[in-house]
């Protein structure tokens, strides 16, 4: 009987909604934590595994060597790789696509490569115009490994210690 | 001032008889009150998102003019140029006359509501029935949608306004015959002006559980959170808007947020002493205010109601439909009739400064 009188008095007080009001009217003068995108980006750790691109030697010389590692580690058959003998009669890759449809961003392949290759980079939010966009060959890979060479060894360089 | 005006429009169109002249005042009064209410209702919906957003610790939206103030313009542009799709099995007549239905009588009823002393459109003398009266008529508009729309979602968002509207209408009818016995008139204007001389002389105080329940059921009347069963999203995808798109879907909104504005308006209007000072009677404070034009002490009372609508909504989660139909029937109906005899009560009895 006096629980009952009790929830009545409870009830028709509104207390549940005072507090819930309460809790609300408080964040409403709380800091905000909405990171503003493009301006403003979360910290990425150095294992963070982006767009992939392909690396060169300091001497310009391109590192893959066409064992195809990857190519046989990949679990979504996202990779292509076609070689040849060069000139110098190393063996080189002609052909090596990513199919960033299929790419599931595992980084096997950058696990699995022995001259450190390929490599996943910190870029996320890269997109293509037209279907055909979504298969990027070697020379787009290794323009990506070029253009951003100083973050992957950056970042190469931070998470060797934990490797 | 007004009469100033209204010789000047007829100084202004003297090659005609005085019946053009009337007619164009009509006119201009009409967009003079509807101009800035769209305007107001534009940035109620800024407000509500920009609120929202700050209470769920986001900073809502801030991309379109400095923080996000022409974010409104935006949208309404989007609004304007998207295509009108028309259900092919729909009723186009009914399907276009639905939201024009729930538009206009939201429109209509700020004929008599006044904004300050002799500031209104029309001085109707059942001013609050026809509130009630026109109030009543925007239901039709969402039962239409959901008829005419040939769909079964809106179809079931048109039942549950239907029988949401129909039964909180009966409550709000009864927190109005409260108003009504302690103002002894159904005039806005006199109602307001049986509140004058300071904060304690509002009807807040002996209305006090009215007030609370006139504002629950304002929610359900506008179909706000955490009363919007009639879109309820995650259950019946939008209600009665599934269909609509483009201006026929502003229409929608823009017919529901001018309600929300209406019932804010009402409800300073039947508790918080409309355009009255809070500081009237307060020896050095009502001199201080006395600059104050009484339309800000309204609209200012308003914000206020229409803040509380946003921080409802950013509170609660949506109520299921029997427990808005139990809170209705078994709980705000016979409050309501009991507080009718208290209040009958304190009328007999010439209680303090409101009876």
């Amino acid at each position: 009987m006096i629980d009952k009188i009790k929830k009545i008095i409870k009830d028709f007080g509104l207390s549940e909604i005072r507090a819930g009001m309460k809790i609300t009217g408080k964040q409403l003068t709380n800091d905000k934590i909405t990171v503003q995108f493009p301006e403003e980006r979360t910290p990425i750790s150095p294992r963070f595994r982006g767009l992939l691109a392909l690396r060169r030697y300091p001497n310009g010389e391109e590192r893959c060597i066409a064992c195809k590692l990857c190519e046989a580690v990949c679990p979504a058959n996202a990779i292509t790789i076609e070689s040849e003998m060069r000139d110098d009669g190393t063996r080189r890759t002609t052909q090596y696509d990513i199919d960033l449809f299929k790419c599931i961003f595992c980084g096997f392949c950058e696990e699995a490569c022995p001259v450190d290759a390929i490599v996943g980079t910190h870029i996320f939010d890269y997109a293509f115009e037209s279907r055909e966009g979504s298969i990027i060959d070697k020379e787009g890979l290794l323009e990506v490994g070029d253009k951003h060479e100083k973050a992957i060894s950056k970042a190469r360089q931070e998470d060797s210690k934990f490797r | 001032m007004w009469q100033g005006f209204v010789d000047f429009v007829h100084q202004l169109v003297p090659w005609f008889d005085g019946g053009l002249a009337d007619v164009l005042i009509v006119i201009i009064k009409g967009v003079a009150l509807i101009l800035p209410l769209i305007i107001m209702m534009a940035y109620m919906t800024y407000a509500e998102r920009k609120v929202i957003g700050y209470m769920q610790l986001r900073i809502g939206p801030n991309r379109v003019g400095p923080i996000g103030l022409l974010q409104p313009f935006a949208d309404v542009f989007k609004m304007m140029f998207k295509e009108i799709i028309f259900p092919s099995k729909a009723n186009i007549y009914l399907f276009v006359l639905a939201p024009i239905l729930a538009f206009v009588p939201a429109i209509a009823i700020w004929a008599v509501i006044p904004l300050g002393q002799n500031f209104y459109i029309t001085n109707l003398d059942i001013s609050l029935l026809y509130v009630l009266a026109i109030g009543s008529v925007g239901v039709y508009g969402i039962i239409l949608a959901g008829w005419a729309s040939n769909s079964k979602y809106p179809l079931l968002g048109a039942l549950r306004s239907a029988s949401l509207l129909v039964s909180y209408e009966i409550v709000i009818g009864f927190v109005v015959v409260t108003v009504v016995m302690a103002a002894s008139s159904v005039n806005l204007n006199e109602i307001v002006s049986s509140q004058s001389g300071g904060i304690w002389n509002w009807y807040w105080i002996p209305l006090f559980p009215m007030m609370i329940v006139f504002w629950i059921s304002a929610l359900t009347e506008t179909n706000r959170a955490p009363f919007d069963v009639v879109e309820g999203e995650s259950e019946i995808v939008g209600g009665t808007h599934v269909e609509y798109s483009g201006m026929c879907f502003a229409l929608f909104f823009m017919a529901e947020y001018i309600n929300m504005i209406m019932m804010a308006a009402l409800a300073v209007l039947m508790f918080f002493g409309g355009w009255h000072s809070p500081f009237e009677g307060v020896p050095y404070l009502q001199g201080f205010f006395a600059f104050v034009p009484d339309i800000v002490w309204l609209l200012g009372k308003m914000s206020f109601f229409l803040f509380l609508y946003l921080w409802i909504r950013a509170t609660f989660p949506r109520y299921r439909y029997d427990q808005i139909m139990r809170l209705c029937w078994k709980v705000f109906l016979p409050l309501t009739i009991v507080w009718i005899m208290v209040v009958a009560l304190m009328t007999q009895l010439h209680l303090g400064p409101w009876f």
